[in-house]
């Protein structure tokens, strides 16, 4: 019984970590006044091109490299589109997403021909800086990113004038513009930097946990996302408990799958577990949830 | 006038990946565009692709008319496939003037039925619909695998396919030796009645008022929730006779792939049409040559077929990206 919480824990703390890097992008991006829908493709390109960068040259810092890149172009674009040009913030999001993916198959395809012959690379390994084993044998990636990221991001949107502007351009762009705070570079930023995140979190999958990448790779975790952020009432670590949860939940009915008496149901069904449980937490949490204040609305000087 | 500015626009910024594919872009863009309408087997392969994208296209719009984001239409369109399926399959005793309405109409409730969900959370309880609807497209498909992996596998070829449903529960061909069906004929009858209930009718303008401010709306004191609600019901419904149209028209039986992403191009269709009907019809033709086009070129030129969701995903962007400067600059004049 011991040793099975423990594998839960261990699986949950791994499941959560693109979770918790795209919530927390995703989280930035909203509090500046952007709803990013652009993050499913943002983490299915990070995946992509950080698995082929890592394939061609041999190094998997060149490939979290290449996320990186990623995350700063799509990020960028989201950014001109909605800020620069003031368009439809759902309509750009789904638009970048669409493209994104669009062009990460393409590629994968003009690469790799396509899904039939599964090329793999040499994952980044499994660390226990402890020695404790169990749910202390992580990913790296893992470690900073709840260690280091989580807090820092808090931090950074709490506590610095960075973060300060952020929430004032999310909240109320004409007194910041007021306050002599730039909307648009603040809005820029807050996107470039979310979807820095979100890359890296899609690159979480071909680089350490898989070590290979497949055709939809992310299923729906962008929008897993959304709702996370949602539920966390736009604060990081709410958001964060939040992607823990839902890791909680995949990660358990990743087990029953392979437990007796639970073999006859659909592994389908059980698949759609965690969908429907965050669809549930939205429902009972998210009852008139106070928006950012410029949620979705494009700022220009009047 | 904004859609083939956007067309030369996106040929522009698309090149980059034809000749990274090592074919030559003018040559690609003429099967793209052209090539489909040049012969008459393409011409009509271009009216069958067009079907379900004039469904969801029109389901789309309706919602977004009114201000409620459905970006579901994927998983109602599922939905809808499911229930014409498992329709289709026992309706086989019936003659088709019965069998095809009970078709439709179960796949237009079960589309709306996926859609309900959502439409309550945001009129009861103000969740947005955005993320709900989306979350419940992979459920959909999940649902459509389990039904393929278990009881719905084909007992006869073992392969993850329903059985093939009845004949009387197909939709019959519009012309002989081509794949063009009576779908396509619903799907424009569904777009013009729609087009008369926004532009002619008290409901459509309670609709319009909704979706350009709520709030006037209210005061006014139009039933806003009452109208999103029926807004969104109608979209699931026709967004679901898409996946009825799909099964009964061309698979003949549930697949797991036959959507396509019909449910995500609505969104391109809806947005390219401006949200009206008559432009709904315009940008599906416009799109179902597009994919066509981009299979066929891909074939031909041996580059990977996923150009055509480049070029139809940088078609969007490019659209909204003049819209949103058109709109600016008129509000900069009005501002003078």
């Amino acid at each position: 019984m011991i040793a099975f919480v423990f594998d839960i824990l261990t699986a949950t703390i791994r499941n959560a970590t693109p979770l918790a890097l795209g919530t927390i992008g995703e989280t930035y991006a909203e509090r500046s006044g952007v709803l990013n829908l652009g993050i499913e493709g943002t983490m299915y390109a990070g995946a992509f091109f950080g698995f082929a960068t890592a394939f061609w040259t041999g190094s998997l810092e060149l490939g979290l490299l290449a996320a990186v890149l990623v995350g700063l172009v799509a990020g960028g674009l989201m950014a001109f589109l909605t800020v620069t040009l003031g368009a439809n913030q759902h309509v750009s999001g789904l638009g970048l997403t669409l493209l994104l993916i669009g062009v990460s198959e393409f590629g994968n395809r003009l690469a790799f021909g396509g899904g039939q012959s599964l090329r793999r690379i040499d994952p980044y390994p499994l660390v226990d800086p402890l020695e404790l084993g169990g749910p202390f044998s992580q990913y790296a990636l893992t470690y900073v990113t709840f260690l280091a990221f989580v807090p820092l991001a808090w931090w950074v949107l709490m506590r610095t004038r960075f973060g300060l502007a952020i929430r004032a351009v999310g909240e109320d762009p004409e007194a910041a513009d007021a306050a002599g705070i730039s909307v648009f570079r603040t809005r820029y930023a807050a996107l470039m930097v979310g979807g820095v995140l979100m890359a890296v979190g899609g690159a979480f999958f071909t680089l350490a946990a898989l070590g290979s990448f497949t055709l939809d790779i992310i299923a729906g975790r962008g929008w897993v996302v959304i709702a996370l952020v949602i539920f966390g009432r736009w604060g990081i670590w709410r958001a964060v408990a939040g992607a823990l949860l839902f890791s909680a939940v995949y990660s358990l009915q990743l087990r029953l799958r392979v437990t007796p008496g639970w073999q006859d149901v659909p592994f389908e069904l059980l698949l759609a577990l965690p969908y429907l449980v965050v669809i549930a937490a939205l429902a009972l949490s998210g009852r008139n949830v106070a928006y950012p204040g410029a949620y979705l609305k494009p700022y220009r000087r009047t | 006038m904004v859609i083939p500015v956007a067309v030369v626009i996106t040929f522009a910024f698309t090149a980059v990946f034809v000749v990274a594919a090592g074919a030559d872009p003018f040559d690609a863009f003429y099967r793209f565009l052209v090539a489909p309408l040049t012969s008459p087997v393409t011409l009509l392969e271009v009216l069958v692709s067009a079907t379900p994208i004039l469904f969801t296209g029109a389901a789309v719009a309706i919602a977004f008319r009114a201000g409620y984001y459905n970006i579901g239409a994927e998983g109602q369109l599922l939905a809808g496939a499911i229930a014409a399926a498992g329709l289709g399959m026992v309706v086989g005793a019936l003659p088709s003037l019965v069998a095809l309405p009970i078709m439709v109409a179960g796949g237009a409730m079960a589309g709306a039925a996926w859609a309900l969900l959502p439409a309550l959370l945001r009129v009861r309880s103000g969740i947005d619909e955005v993320v709900t609807t989306l979350l419940l497209n992979p459920v959909a498909l999940l649902l459509v695998n389990a039904l393929l992996n278990g009881p719905w596998r084909d007992p006869e070829t073992g392969f993850p396919e329903s059985a093939p449903i009845a004949a009387s529960a197909e939709l019959p061909q519009l012309v002989a030796r081509s794949r063009v069906h009576l779908g396509l004929v619903l799907a424009l009858a569904i777009i013009a009645v729609a087009w008369f209930i926004i532009t002619r009718t008290s409901a459509g303008l309670k609709l319009r008022a909704v979706g350009s401010s709520p709030r006037a709306a209210a005061f006014a004191g139009l039933d806003v929730n009452g109208t999103l609600l029926r807004a969104a019901l109608v979209s699931g419904a026709i967004a679901g006779m898409a996946g009825v149209s799909e099964v009964a028209g061309i698979q003949d039986r549930l697949t797991g792939g036959l959507s396509a992403g019909a449910g995500y191009t609505g969104i391109v269709v809806a947005t390219l049409g401006g949200l009206t009907m008559p432009g709904v019809a315009a940008a599906g033709l416009l799109l179902g040559d597009l994919r066509v086009g981009a299979g066929s070129a891909a074939r031909a030129l041996d580059i990977p077929s996923q150009v055509g969701e480049i070029v139809q995903a940088t078609l969007l962007l490019v659209t909204i990206a003049a819209l949103a400067i058109i709109s600016r600059r008129r509000s900069t004049q009005a501002g003078r």
